[in-house]
């Protein structure tokens, strides 16, 4: 990303958002979300007084152009023991070129599940077993095996959390990028060698031709993720997936990894689709996010509204518990209770057992009927759409009724509200 | 790497020295009085003290014992009881027979083992993968004494008049016994010496000494009398090397950096075959170091059963008939093979993987 940086204030600097000089458009934003900020001041007074999200360009959607990536209707189920985990039950996502989709949801939401689904890689005794995923025009679920091979690492890519053991021990780190152009290019030993040290170039990595005969255990952990970016982005592919790529290593590691991930999507237009369950990470990288809850997208909407004007009561619980300075803890915390068991869900909202607001204003509906991923009612198309009867009655129909709720109301579930159970 | 193999080989001269140690001790400790143990219970005094002083049993133990390493490092293993020839004569003799059922065992184990390892743990759940698993499960726990008299039964009775007939015993057909390669060759070997004893250990090899002279009848006849014994040996072995390779190759499929090759475009022929196998063969490696020793063991008794003249049915004569030289010369010679193969093993492990070679 071009912009030069001013100093970052030590607070600044702390929390890892870093200034850049705006572009005209990223003003624009940057102005609207603080002007925001102080109109909701008054409705959510927990969401921190500066602006989540640091002024800095954000892309902005294009409602005419065609969507990349398309998942409609996603559903994956592990068929265990135990009984079907529904763990994607109903996935809706779309990404556009050169767009950084930030998925965000406590751990156990299904966020791996969904991206492996898209690699068509999901792991035994796992099925999709209903859904599109459209990757430019191609629905993937209905590729073979072989085909699905030939635009995995070429055309859409994935990195995962684990660097350390996602590379392969007893293979050479360049010699696994090189792998990649053995695959997918028709390049002669000497050309695959130069890329992959041209890629461990790019990725930060000093001295490349030495470190391409590095073996991974004598890589440090952001190293390793280097060394899975290059070989993600090796092919140049049109979509990345990368999930909790820095959930693993340490703070400043994180932020290096996340500067250096959004340069060179930036650079190649790789469309990014980022899993994480650090909403800071999301603020910083994204330019829309889709919040998931218990196998289902619950909300998504661009970054900025996101942030200002969050209508779910899980996105409104995810932001309030947000720390606003320092440290970074497991951000989810402060919501009481636990993801559900996604074994034969109950009918109904699977936050019901978590949600307040659903006390507050008495709905019945919530466990008798599930609600849908619809449009809010100030936007038209499905800028921002949210999956919650405080916003749609049952028949789908846009509620003018603002929760009067704020962050800190939801956050605190009566305890007598035990999962399940209805108002 | 080579610091690796030059430190590893290091370390197995001490573990060397100790199987002197413990074979020195042996008859020592468990024959109580050796003396009585080779001239008999009612042996004198007189011949006793005899017995002792030719044996230089009288002399302090720490002198018996450099005589001893100084024996052992110039090969003299002292003299067969029963057959009145040096240890290591007898030991020439025989062990050319069992090192060719040994690895012919083991490479059938490797062989049909490995792969069907493979294929169980790539088609989990299958057909191939619930066979597999059913066989392995009854091989490893299969008698070589009752296999080995079924094979025979099989193929020596029940099939005996068809085209599967194979013999039940022994090494040779009657008056198939081939000439030693050397002779063949038109080669003039003088009577002792280093040479001619090599040539005459090499032309033991039954299978290679008819082979590299072109006596076919001779070596179809070799390899047919390998084949039941082979396969009555190799049965536990092939069985625990598959068992191992499937749970092995399952436990590196579930990992992250396979993954990561199909998240590369990588196919799952090639998954397997460039990412998955070479370090899900890492613990085979050291199971098949480990069945080699089971392999010298189960020698004994596939020897005895097939009535083959290899070191196991010599080690068993002189258990039973006490005759202590043979038995603590070969004994060396086994736990030095497994000293030997755990070394390969070791070495083949730090070329497997990287990790190893630092440490
Ligand atoms: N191999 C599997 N077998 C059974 N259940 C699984 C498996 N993998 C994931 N799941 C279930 O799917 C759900 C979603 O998991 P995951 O996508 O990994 O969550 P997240 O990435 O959001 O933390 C979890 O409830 C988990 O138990
Ligand atoms: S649908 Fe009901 S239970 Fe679910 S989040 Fe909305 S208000 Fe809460
Ligand atoms: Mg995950």
């Amino acid at each position: 990303m071009s912009g030069t940086r001013p100093d970052p204030t030590p607070a600044d600097d702390e929390v890892r958002m870093e200034v850049h000089d705006p572009d005209p458009a990223g003003a624009d934003a940057a102005r609207v979300a603080a002007d925001r900020a102080i109109a909701d001041q008054a409705l959510i007074d927990d969401v921190p007084d500066e602006a989540v999200v640091e002024p800095r360009p954000v892309r902005q959607r294009d409602p005419d152009e065609p969507a990349l990536l398309d998942v409609r209707g996603l559903k994956t189920h592990f068929h265990t023991r135990s009984g079907v985990v529904q763990a994607v039950d109903g996935v809706d996502l779309s990404v556009q070129r050169g767009e950084v989709l930030g998925v965000v949801g406590e751990s156990g939401c299904g966020k791996s599940v969904t991206a492996l689904s898209i690699m068509g890689l999901v792991p035994y005794p796992g099925k999709v077993e209903a859904g599109t995923v459209t990757f430019d025009d191609q629905d993937l679920t209905g590729l073979s095996n072989r085909q699905m091979s030939r635009l995995r690492g070429d055309r859409l890519s994935m990195i995962f959390q684990q660097p350390g053991s996602a590379l392969n021990p007893v293979h050479r780190a360049g010699r696994q990028i090189e792998e990649v152009y053995e695959l997918h290019r028709d390049y002669d030993d000497e050309e695959q060698t130069r890329r992959a040290a041209d890629m461990l170039r790019q990725v930060g990595i000093p001295d490349p031709e030495r470190r391409a005969r590095a073996y991974p255990h004598e890589l440090s952990g952001g190293m390793a993720q280097r060394v899975m970016i290059a070989m993600a982005l090796a092919c140049q592919p049109d979509l990345l997936i990368a999930d909790e790529p820095t959930t693993a290593l340490d703070v400043t590691i994180q932020a290096q990894i996340l500067d250096l991930m959004r340069d060179l999507v930036a650079e190649s237009g790789t469309a990014v689709v980022l899993i994480t369950h650090d909403l800071g990470v999301v603020a910083e990288m994204a330019d829309r996010v889709a919040v998931m809850y218990a196998g289902q997208v619950v909300e998504e909407a661009d970054v900025i509204t996101l942030f200002e004007d969050p209508k779910h009561p899980y996105t409104r619980g995810l932001i309030g518990s947000m720390p606003v300075l320092g440290d970074r803890r497991e951000a989810l915390e402060t919501i009481p209770g636990v993801v559900p068991n996604l074994v034969d869900p109950p009918v109904g909202c699977r936050f019901a057992d978590r949600c307040h607001a659903r006390v507050e204003h008495d709905l019945s509906i919530c466990t008798e009927q599930d609600p849908e991923l619809l449009p809010v009612v100030e936007t038209d198309g499905d800028a921002h759409v949210v999956r919650c009867f405080l916003h749609h009655d049952a028949e789908g129909r846009p509620r003018a009724v603002e929760g009067g709720s704020t962050p800190a109301d939801v956050v605190t579930a009566p305890a007598e509200l035990a999962p399940g159970e209805g108002p | 790497m080579i610091a690796y193999a030059v430190k590893r080989i290091l370390t197995a001269i001490p573990v060397l020295f100790g199987v002197v140690v413990v074979v020195f001790l042996l008859p020592r400790v468990v024959l109580g009085d050796p003396c009585r143990a080779v001239l008999g219970p009612r042996a004198t005094e007189a011949s006793c003290e005899q017995f002792a002083a030719a044996n230089g049993l009288d002399d302090p133990i720490w002198e018996q014992f450099t005589r001893f390493v100084g024996d052992v490092l110039t090969f003299d293993l002292g003299e067969s009881i029963k057959f009145s020839r040096p240890v290591t004569e007898v030991l020439l003799d025989r062990l050319p027979l069992t090192i060719e059922l040994a690895l012919s065992a083991l490479l059938l184990a490797i062989v049909v083992g490995v792969p069907l390892g493979i294929a169980a743990a790539r088609w989990h759940n299958s057909p191939v993968d619930i066979g597999t698993m059913a066989f392995a499960n009854v091989g490893v726990s299969m008698p070589i004494f009752w296999l080995g008299l079924m094979l025979s039964y099989l193929f020596a009775v029940v099939l005996g008049d068809t085209f599967l007939a194979l013999p039940p015993t022994g090494r040779f057909s009657p008056g198939l016994t081939p000439e030693p390669f050397y002779e063949v060759w038109g080669w003039t070997v003088s009577d002792s010496g280093f040479w001619s004893g090599l040539l005459e250990f090499l032309s033991k090899f039954a299978v290679f000494n008819a082979v590299i002279s072109a006596q076919w009848a001779g070596a179809w006849d070799a390899i047919r009398h390998l084949i039941l014994p082979t396969i009555a040996l190799a049965t536990i072995p092939m069985a625990i090397i598959a068992r191992m390779t499937r749970s092995s190759l399952l436990d590196v499929l579930g990992r992250d950096y396979v993954r990561t090759a199909a998240a590369k475009g990588a196919r799952d022929a090639r998954v397997v075959r460039r990412h998955a196998l070479r370090n899900a063969l890492l613990p085979v490696v050291t199971i098949i170091g480990l069945q080699l020793g089971l392999l010298l063991g189960g020698a004994v008794l596939t020897e005895t059963v097939f009535v083959l003249p290899g070191i196991g049915t010599a080690l068993f004569d002189a258990i039973t008939t006490r005759d202590y030289p043979i038995v603590q010369g070969f004994t060396l010679v086994i736990a030095s093979t497994y000293v030997v193969v755990n070394l390969v093993v070791d070495l083949s492990y730090g070329y497997l993987d990287p990790r190893v070679r630092l440490q």
